[in-house]
């Protein structure tokens, strides 16, 4: 009565359900993605570049509002991978539907390119309504539009990736947002998001260096401005670094079966 | 509850009725399993469960039960040991072993947004079948889901999502089908569609893997009974044998006058005193045809042995446990 195992190597028909399943439950929720950094976004813009801007006007030769959207959506981004991909995958955890995913014929690779892939899509999408929100606000300029484009994806699939580990490590919902809002968020703002850490004095401008986000936002706005913090083979590679290091751990966590099985 | 047409069912049945299969549709051997905690949940599990046949897994609770479903199933790591599903080992090459498998687990786990239609379709593509609607306007028609298709599953009873779960383990058409105490908080009618969808689906061929705390259901439906106690299968048999050999009645006569002994004429039946002469007990065997008590009744009777009452007792699924352990030790 039954055919199975033609799928034996690969299992494109779970990745495709897992990924609807998540997408879907982000289309419940549309009007709060959507209006949610829409208003954030504009409140930046009236704070930042309506009442700071005129007295800043110009960073490296650009605009104040157009040097900080790239961090502006850089700042969404990093936090809703997290929060996208750590909720989609704790969640089920939480309920205990997660039984469903374990005994499925599924590999973890399948797994995570579902819950993964889902996270990012989303966290490509609002950046690029932020994008389309500052429009309203500043002129914008994309100097390398494949460049940008590769920082949005390559960034977004790394934190989601980074949100899936939180997801898998986490036991409480606090500590789903415990490593975006006290780490993350803290060190985008410190991370030159709106400003160039140039301007610093040279003791901290050594400290930021430190601090793996200032890589991410200077690639990314080069891409926009081709002005940058550090160089642009730097941030690409620190970029590549990090979304290696997740991938590393989160085939750790499957092979060992970390919290995910007992 | 109609799962199948029954050209199909009737197509399907007959190999499996034939069903001597000589090779086991499941073979653990040594499974064992200590969680972190350092509790030994199952020592030593060999078992074989043969195609097309509904298997009953008996225990108390903490025996063990779900831990044994759960590593055939992939959600527990076994400690030792192996376990072949279809031949294929559950660990190297688990696509086969899980795309064969349907699991209705213990617990009513259920996303609650999401309606009926789309959960049931997502467990099919999720074991790797492509979209079919038709079978699952089938799965659901047959377990009276058709109409709720549309409902979020967090507006419906504990029942229906019990019957969700279900439809669910059957989205992807398994060849096996494990549930997890699927009568536990269920209401008569539901557990009596519960056992008719059974039948229909051994009728198919799917063998059906369940546990219970109820000894009448396992009798009522399984063909081989195991009964699990602390983390050991204690006995694996078939249920009629099993029956015979554990399934005691017995049946007390309150008596008026106490008697000193058993009268002789009554020597054709396995009778005690008990209560110093006050109680007459009669232990027979639940599955036998010809118990004897309307003729044991009636020659009390004539006998002119008074009585004020009369009692019958089952022996509970405890004593059955009580007389496995003690038979063992
Ligand atoms: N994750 C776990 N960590 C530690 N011990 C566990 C875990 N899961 C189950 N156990 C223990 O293993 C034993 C067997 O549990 P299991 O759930 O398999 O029993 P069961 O036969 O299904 O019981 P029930 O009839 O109550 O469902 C129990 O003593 C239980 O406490
Ligand atoms: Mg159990």
């Amino acid at each position: 009565m039954n055919s199975v195992a033609k799928h034996c190597i690969f299992n494109g028909h779970a990745i495709a359900a897992i990924y609807k399943f998540e997408m879907a439950r982000a289309l419940r929720t549309l009007l709060q993605s959507v209006v949610t950094p829409v208003i954030t976004t504009s409140l930046y813009f009236v704070v930042f570049g309506a009442a700071i801007g005129p007295r800043m006007s110009q960073v490296g030769g650009v605009q104040y509002g157009a040097f900080i959207v790239p961090g502006l959506m850089m700042l969404s981004l990093l936090t809703q991978s997290i929060m996208n991909a750590s909720f989609g995958i704790y969640f089920p955890k939480f309920t205990g539907t997660i039984y469903e995913i374990l005994s499925a014929p599924v590999s973890s690779v399948e797994i995570v390119i579902g819950y993964v892939g889902a996270a990012a899509t989303k966290s490509i999408v609002l950046g690029l309504v932020i994008l389309a929100t500052a429009a309203l606000f500043v002129p914008i300029q994309i100097l390398h539009p494949f460049w940008m484009i590769a920082f949005l994806v390559l960034t977004a699939a790394a934190f989601s990736l980074f949100g899936f580990i939180i997801g898998l490590w986490a036991d409480g919902f606090e500590k789903l947002q415990f490593i975006p809002m006290l780490i993350i968020t803290p060190l985008t703002f410190l991370g030159g998001a709106f400003y160039s850490i140039d301007i610093l004095p040279p003791p901290w401008r050594a400290v930021s260096l430190f601090n793996p986000i200032v890589y991410l936002i200077s690639g990314f706005r080069w891409s926009f401005h081709e002005t940058s913090d550090v160089s642009v083979e730097i941030s690409l590679a620190m970029t590549l670094v990090f979304f290696f290091l997740c991938l590393g751990v989160v085939a750790w966590i499957f092979k060992t079966g970390y919290r995910l099985k007992n | 509850m109609t799962y199948a047409n029954t050209a199909e069912v009737r197509a399907a049945s007959a190999p499996a009725r034939a069903g001597a299969d000589a090779r086991p549709v499941i073979a653990i051997a040594g499974l064992t399993k200590t969680y972190a905690s350092g509790f030994p949940a199952l020592k030593k599990i060999d078992l074989e469960i043969r195609k097309g046949e509904i298997f009953a897994l008996l225990g108390p609770n903490g025996a063990g039960k779900t831990t044994l479903i759960s590593i055939v199933c992939g959600i527990v790591t076994p400690s030792g040991g192996t376990v072949l599903v279809d031949g294929h080992d559950i660990i190297r090459d688990y696509r086969a072993a899980r795309a064969k498998i349907g699991l209705v687990p213990q617990e009513l786990t259920t996303d609650m947004f999401e309606t009926v239609w789309a959960t049931v379709n997502f467990s099919r593509r999720l074991f790797g079948r492509s979209p079919d609607p038709t079978h699952i306007e089938r799965v659901l028609r047959g377990l009276s889901l058709w109409e709720k298709r549309k409902n979020k599953i967090m507006t419906l009873s504990g029942g229906m999502k019990r019957r969700v779960l279900i439809a669910k383990a059957l989205a992807h058409e398994p060849e096996i089908l494990f549930l997890d105490e699927p009568t536990a908080g269920v209401d008569v009618e539901l557990r009596r569609d519960m056992w008719a969808l059974v039948r229909e689906l051994r009728a198919k061929g799917v063998t059906i893997i369940l546990t219970t705390h109820y000894i009448d259901e396992a009798e009522e439906m399984a063909d081989r009974i195991g009964v699990v106690h602390k983390g050991e299968l204690i006995v694996v048999e078939e249920k009629t044998k099993l029956m015979k050999q554990l399934g005691k009645k017995q049946l007390t006569f309150h008596l008026q006058e106490p008697l000193a002994s058993v009268p002789p004429e009554l020597s054709g039946w396995r009778l005690v005193l008990k209560d110093g002469g006050r109680e007459l007990e009669y232990t027979f065997n639940g599955s036998e045809e010809e118990t004897g008590i309307p003729e044991l009744v009636r020659r009390v009777g004539e006998l002119g042995i008074g009585f004020k009452d009369l009692e019958t007792r089952q022996s509970s699924l405890e004593d059955i446990f009580v007389s496995l352990v003690s038979d063992r030790r």
